[in-house]
C-alpha cells in the first residue's frame, strides 16, 4: 500500500491512443475511458454515461467533450459533467503525460467509493 | 398537316424561340435541330462558374432530352449543317442526314476570334466559347502551372477568375489601358483591375502580342511554352486562352446566297433575304449591329417565334443592355454610353474606403449611362430611368443616392425595390419586369426563390438579379419570406449542408481540417453532428483521393458492428439477396457456440443477427465468418444495408423474372458503397410483392414486359409508398439505373436524409430525368458510381480480422491483473 502512495501508473503511450479518440483502462473496479483530445490533453472519466451507463469511449470526441454513442449525452472531459439540458455527473481520475507516456493517479484509482 | 420546321443551331436563342412557339402553336409544327455540338441545350452564360467549379454541366442545362421528347422534336447532336438547298428547300449534315423544310431559322451563333499571329495554332491555345473550351481548360488545369489570357473584357475575365480558382498562376493581357473599356469607364476599369489583381491575378494592360511561342519540336509536338508582346517581352505559358471577341458565323448562310455583311442580315421581323427563312441570335446583323448579350437574342427569340406562329405584329427594336460581370466577390454593373463629351454632364460618388464608384451620365436632363462598381444594389432602378428617358431634372440633386433617397424614406433595404415601376425589368437575361413578378407572387401564392424562378424564370438563368428577386419576395410578404431559411449543418457554421457540399467541390476541400479552416467553423473540431457528415461528403466527393476519418465515424460505423444498450455489439454477415446455405449456416452455429453469443435473431432484411457479442471478440468472430465466406452485411451503415427478395422464376408459379438473381447481382454491385443515410432495397418477382419492395428505399417489381423501378419508400416513423420511378425492359438497364438513382443521392442528398425526405425536397420529376430520361446523365452517373466502387468494396471484417484498428478491440492497459499481483 505504501508502494502506491502518491504513485501515478503507467497505462501506456500517448501515441496508443487516435488523436479525437478513446481507448479503455480495465480496473477492479470497473472500466475507465481514457480521452485524447485534438490538442493531445489527456482526460480519464468513468467508462458509465450518468444516463444508461452508454460506454462514453466509444463516443465521438471534439474539443473537450464527448457525445455518449447510446443517446447522444454530450459529457465534459474536464469536469465530467453533462452539458446542455442533460443532469448528471461523471466521476473524473488525475491524469498526466509524461515524454510520451500516460500516467494515471493511483491513489484516485483504487480509492474508488462505491 | 403540320408544316415543317428545321433550326440550324441549339443554342440559348433557338431554344427560347422554340419555348415560346410551342407556348403559342404547339401543333403548328414538326421541328428539326441539328446541333453542332453533341449535346442539348445550356446556359452559355453559366460557363464560367462551370469552369470555375461552383457549378456543373448538369445544373446549366435549360432543356434536358425529355424536353424534346415531350414535344415530338427531333434533335441530332453532333450534326454540323453543311448546305442549304434553297430551291429544294432541304439541308444536309456533315454525316449525310438531310431534312426539308418549309421554314429554316439559322442561329449558327458566332466564332471566337482567334488573333492571326504565329503560333496561333499550336497546342495549349484555347478559345472560350463552349463546354468543350471549358472541358479542355479544366483538364489543362488539372496539373497546375501558367495560363495566360488574352482580352481583359467580360468573357476574358471570368476565365481567368476560373483558371485561377482551378488552381493555375494567371496572367490577363489585355490591349487597351483599362479593362472592360467597352462597358466601363477608365476609373471604375482602374478599381476592377485592383480587385483583380487582389485574387492573385496578374494583369498587364496596353499588351499587344506579337507571337506565341512553342517548345522545340524536336522534343515531341509543339506544345505553346509562351506569349510573346511587342517589344520582346516573354510570358511563360503553359495554356493559352484567347477571349477577345466573337464574330457572327455566316458561312453557311452566306454560300446560300443569303444576304450577309459581318452577320446575316435580317429585318425587324428576323426574316433574311429569303423570306422561309430566319435568323437570330449572334449570327445576325440588324440596322449595321450585332449583339452578343442574351437580353435582345432572347426578345429576337421572341419575334421570329411570333411571326413562324401567324402573328406579323412584334418587331425586334434593339434597346439598351446592361452588363454584369459574373466572378465571385467583384459587383460592376454598366449600361448605356458614358463616353465623355460636351453636351454631357455627370454625376460622380467615391467611397474609397469602402471600394464603392458610382458615375451617371446625364445628357438634356435624362439619364443616357451607369457604371456603378462595389455596390450595385440600384442598377435596375437606374436601367429602368435610362430606358424610359425619364425626365430627372426633378431628382437630380439627390439621384446618385439612388431610390430610397429619391423617395425621401429610410433606408430600408427593399426601398429600392419598392421604388422600382411595375414595367421595371429585373432579369434581363429572361426579360421579366417586376410586375410580372409581383403578379406571379399573388397569382400562384409564391414563397420562394425557386418558386419565383420555376413559375417566371426570373434570376434563372445568370442569376446576377437574385437579390432583387429575394428583396420582391421580401417587400410582397413581409416576415412570411425568410430568405435565411437554410439551416445550418448545426451550431459549428452558419452554412447549411448544400452550401457546404457546393464549396466541398468549388474549393476543392479534401480533408476536415482543411474544411473547417476554409469554410472558419466556429469550433476547433467541430462536433458529433457536423463531423460525421463532413467525412461522408469529402468521401463521396472524392473517391480513393479522400483519407476516411475513423474518429468523425459514429461507434457503429468506426468498428462494423452494431452497438447495444449494454455496449456488446451484434454481427450480421451478408446474406446475397436472402440466400444462404447448410456451409454458412452450419458455420454460423459453431462461432455462436465458440464465442457464447447470447441470442441469433432472424431480421427483417432476410439474414442472420448474431447478438451481444463482446467488443473484443469482434475480431475474432469476423475471422470466423471470413473463413465460411461471409463478410460483412453493413448492418450499421449509412450506407447500402440488404436486397429483399422472393423466390421468383426459380421456385414461384407466379414469378416472371428471376427477382432473386437480380436481388443477388444488385448487392454484389452495390455492397460497400456509402449513401447519406442507409439504404434498403427489394426485388419481387411479380405484382403480388412478397419482398414488398414497394416500402423500400429502392424496390424492383418486375413483371412480363421487364421490371418497373420504384423509389422513395419508407417504413420507419413515417410509412410511405415507394413512387414508380419507371419500366425498363432489361436487368442491364435496371443495374444502370438504379447506379444512377443511388449515385444522384450520394451526390445531392443531404446526410441522414432518407431517399423519401431527399426526393420530396428535389422532386421527383428532376430525379426521373437524370436517372431515367437523359441517357446521358444516366450513363455519367453510374459511371461515378462505379468509379467510387473501386475503392468501396472491400470487406472491413476482412481488414480488421487481419489487425487493422487494432487499437479499438483491445484495452489500453488492463489494471484488474496489477492488482491481483500485488
Amino acid at each position: 500500500m505504501t508502494l502506491m502512495e502518491k504513485a501515478w501508473i503507467d497505462i501506456g503511450a500517448l501515441d496508443d491512443i487516435p488523436r479525437l479518440g478513446a481507448r479503455v483502462v480495465k480496473t477492479p473496479l470497473g472500466c475507465l475511458a481514457v480521452f485524447r483530445a485534438e490538442n493531445d490533453e489527456v482526460f480519464a472519466l468513468d467508462d458509465r454515461c450518468p444516463h444508461k451507463n452508454g460506454p462514453l469511449s466509444q463516443g465521438i470526441v471534439h474539443g473537450r467533450t464527448v457525445t455518449c454513442p447510446l443517446h447522444n449525452w454530450v459529457i465534459s472531459l474536464e469536469s465530467g459533467k453533462a452539458q446542455g439540458s442533460d443532469e448528471g455527473q461523471v466521476r473524473t481520475f488525475g491524469i498526466r503525460v509524461d515524454s510520451g507516456r500516460i500516467l494515471i493517479d493511483a491513489d484516485a484509482l483504487f480509492a474508488r467509493p462505491d | 398537316m403540320k408544316q415543317k420546321l428545321v433550326v440550324i443551331g441549339n443554342g440559348m436563342a433557338p431554344g427560347r424561340a422554340l419555348e415560346k412557339l410551342f407556348e403559342i402553336a404547339p401543333d403548328a409544327y414538326d421541328v428539326t435541330i441539328f446541333n453542332a455540338e453533341p449535346r442539348v441545350n445550356y446556359d452559355r452564360i453559366m460557363l464560367s462558374p462551370v469552369l470555375s467549379g461552383e457549378k456543373t454541366f448538369e445544373d446549366i442545362v435549360i432543356h434536358g432530352d425529355g424536353w424534346y421528347v415531350e414535344r415530338g422534336i427531333t434533335l441530332y447532336k453532333g450534326h454540323k449543317i453543311v448546305e442549304i438547298d434553297r430551291a429544294a428547300k432541304t439541308v444536309r449534315s456533315e454525316p449525310g442526314e438531310v431534312a426539308s423544310y418549309d421554314k429554316l431559322i439559322i442561329a449558327t451563333g458566332s466564332m471566337p476570334f482567334v488573333l492571326p499571329v504565329p503560333g496561333h495554332d499550336l497546342a495549349g491555345v484555347l478559345t472560350y466559347r463552349d463546354l468543350d473550351d471549358v472541358h479542355a481548360m479544366l483538364l489543362a488545369a488539372r496539373t497546375g502551372g501558367r495560363a495566360v489570357v488574352i482580352g481583359g473584357g467580360l468573357l476574358g475575365l471570368e476565365a481567368a477568375a476560373g483558371l485561377k480558382e482551378q488552381g493555375m498562376d494567371v496572367t490577363v493581357l489585355h490591349l487597351m489601358p483599362t479593362l472592360m473599356e467597352r462597358q466601363l469607364d477608365v476609373a471604375a476599369g482602374h478599381l476592377l483591375q485592383k480587385a483583380v489583381e487582389a485574387r492573385g491575378i496578374k494583369v498587364i494592360t496596353k499588351a499587344n502580342t506579337k507571337q506565341l511561342v512553342g517548345s522545340d519540336i524536336r522534343l515531341g509536338p509543339s506544345r505553346v511554352m509562351a506569349v510573346e508582346l511587342e517589344g520582346g517581352t516573354q510570358i511563360p505559358a503553359d495554356l493559352v486562352v484567347m477571349a477577345i471577341g466573337i464574330r457572327p458565323s455566316v458561312a453557311l448562310a452566306k454560300e446560300a446566297g443569303i444576304a450577309c455583311k459581318r452577320g446575316i442580315l435580317v429585318d425587324a421581323d428576323m426574316r433574311t433575304s429569303d423570306p422561309d427563312i430566319f435568323a437570330l441570335g449572334e449570327c445576325v446583323e440588324i440596322d449595321g449591329q450585332v449583339f452578343g448579350l442574351v437580353a435582345p437574342l432572347y426578345e429576337m427569340a421572341g419575334v421570329a417565334a411570333s411571326h413562324l406562329a401567324g402573328d406579323a405584329e412584334p418587331r425586334f427594336v434593339p434597346s439598351a443592355t446592361a452588363t454584369k460581370l459574373k466572378v465571385t466577390g467583384i459587383n460592376l454593373f454598366s449600361a448605356g454610353d458614358f463616353a465623355d463629351a460636351k453636351d454631357r454632364q455627370e454625376i460622380v460618388l467615391r467611397d474609397a474606403a469602402r471600394g464603392v464608384y458610382k458615375r451617371l451620365v446625364l445628357k438634356d436632363d435624362r439619364l443616357i449611362g451607369v457604371v456603378m462598381y462595389g455596390e450595385t444594389a440600384d442598377g435596375a432602378w437606374f436601367f429602368d430611368l435610362l430606358r424610359k428617358g425619364t425626365d430627372i431634372a426633378p431628382m437630380r440633386d439627390t439621384l446618385i443616392f439612388g431610390p430610397s433617397f429619391a423617395a425621401g424614406g429610410p433606408a430600408d433595404p427593399t426601398a429600392a425595390v419598392a421604388a422600382l415601376p411595375d414595367e421595371a425589368e429585373i432579369c434581363g437575361c429572361n426579360g421579366v419586369c417586376k410586375g410580372k413578378i409581383t403578379g406571379a407572387i399573388d397569382a400562384f401564392s409564391l414563397t420562394s426563390l425557386d418558386d419565383v424562378r420555376a413559375r417566371t424564370k426570373a434570376s434563372a438563368s445568370c442569376g446576377s438579379c437574385t437579390g432583387l428577386v429575394e428583396q420582391i419576395l421580401k417587400l410582397k410578404l413581409g416576415d412570411r419570406y425568410n430568405p435565411t431559411a437554410v439551416q445550418p449543418m448545426c451550431g459549428c457554421t452558419h452554412l447549411g449542408h448544400d452550401d457546404v457540399r457546393r464549396l466541398i467541390v468549388a474549393q476543392e476541400l479534401k480533408s476536415i481540417p482543411a474544411l473547417m479552416q476554409a469554410l472558419e467553423w466556429k469550433t476547433s473540431c467541430g462536433c458529433a453532428r457536423c463531423r460525421p457528415a463532413l467525412n461522408y461528403y469529402l468521401l463521396s466527393t472524392w473517391p480513393g483521393e479522400y483519407q476516411d476519418d475513423g474518429q468523425s465515424r459514429f461507434i457503429n460505423e468506426r468498428v462494423h458492428a452494431n452497438i447495444q444498450k449494454d455496449g456488446t455489439y451484434s454481427v450480421v454477415p451478408r446474406m446475397w439477396g436472402g440466400m444462404t446455405s447448410a456451409k454458412e449456416l452450419r458455420a454460423i452455429a459453431d462461432i455462436v457456440d465458440k464465442f457464447a453469443i447470447p441470442s441469433v435473431k432472424v431480421t427483417g432484411g432476410q439474414r442472420i443477427d448474431l447478438l451481444g457479442v463482446r467488443k473484443e471478440d469482434l475480431p475474432a468472430v469476423w475471422s470466423d465468418l471470413n473463413d465460411a465466406g461471409m463478410v460483412s452485411g453493413a448492418a450499421y451503415a449509412k450506407g447500402l444495408r440488404t436486397v429483399k427478395t422472393c423466390v421468383g422464376t426459380d421456385w414461384c408459379r407466379f414469378g416472371t423474372q428471376d427477382s432473386t438473381g437480380l436481388g443477388i447481382r444488385i448487392e454484389r454491385f452495390m455492397w460497400g458503397s456509402w449513401t447519406p443515410a442507409k439504404v434498403k432495397m427489394g426485388v419481387s418477382g411479380c405484382p403480388r410483392n412478397c419482398a414488398e419492395a414497394t416500402c423500400k428505399d429502392v424496390g424492383v417489381i418486375c413483371v412480363e414486359s421487364g421490371y418497373d423501378i420504384h423509389f422513395a419508400g419508407a417504413a420507419g416513423p413515417d410509412v410511405k409508398q415507394t413512387e414508380l420511378l419507371g419500366h425498363v425492359d432489361t436487368e442491364d438497364e435496371v443495374i444502370e439505373v438504379i447506379a444512377a438513382l443511388v449515385q444522384l443521392y450520394r451526390e445531392q442528398g443531404r446526410y441522414l436524409e432518407r431517399i423519401y425526405k431527399w426526393a420530396k425536397r428535389v422532386g421527383i420529376d428532376s430525379i426521373r430525368q437524370h436517372v431515367l430520361d437523359d441517357l446521358e446523365r444516366r450513363r455519367a452517373l453510374h459511371d461515378r458510381f462505379v468509379f467510387s466502387q473501386k475503392f468501396a468494396q472491400i470487406d472491413p471484417w476482412a481488414e480488421r480480422a487481419q489487425g487493422k484498428d487494432a487499437h479499438e478491440f483491445r484495452p489500453l492497459a488492463d489494471l484488474t491483473r496489477a492488482e491481483a499481483a500485488e
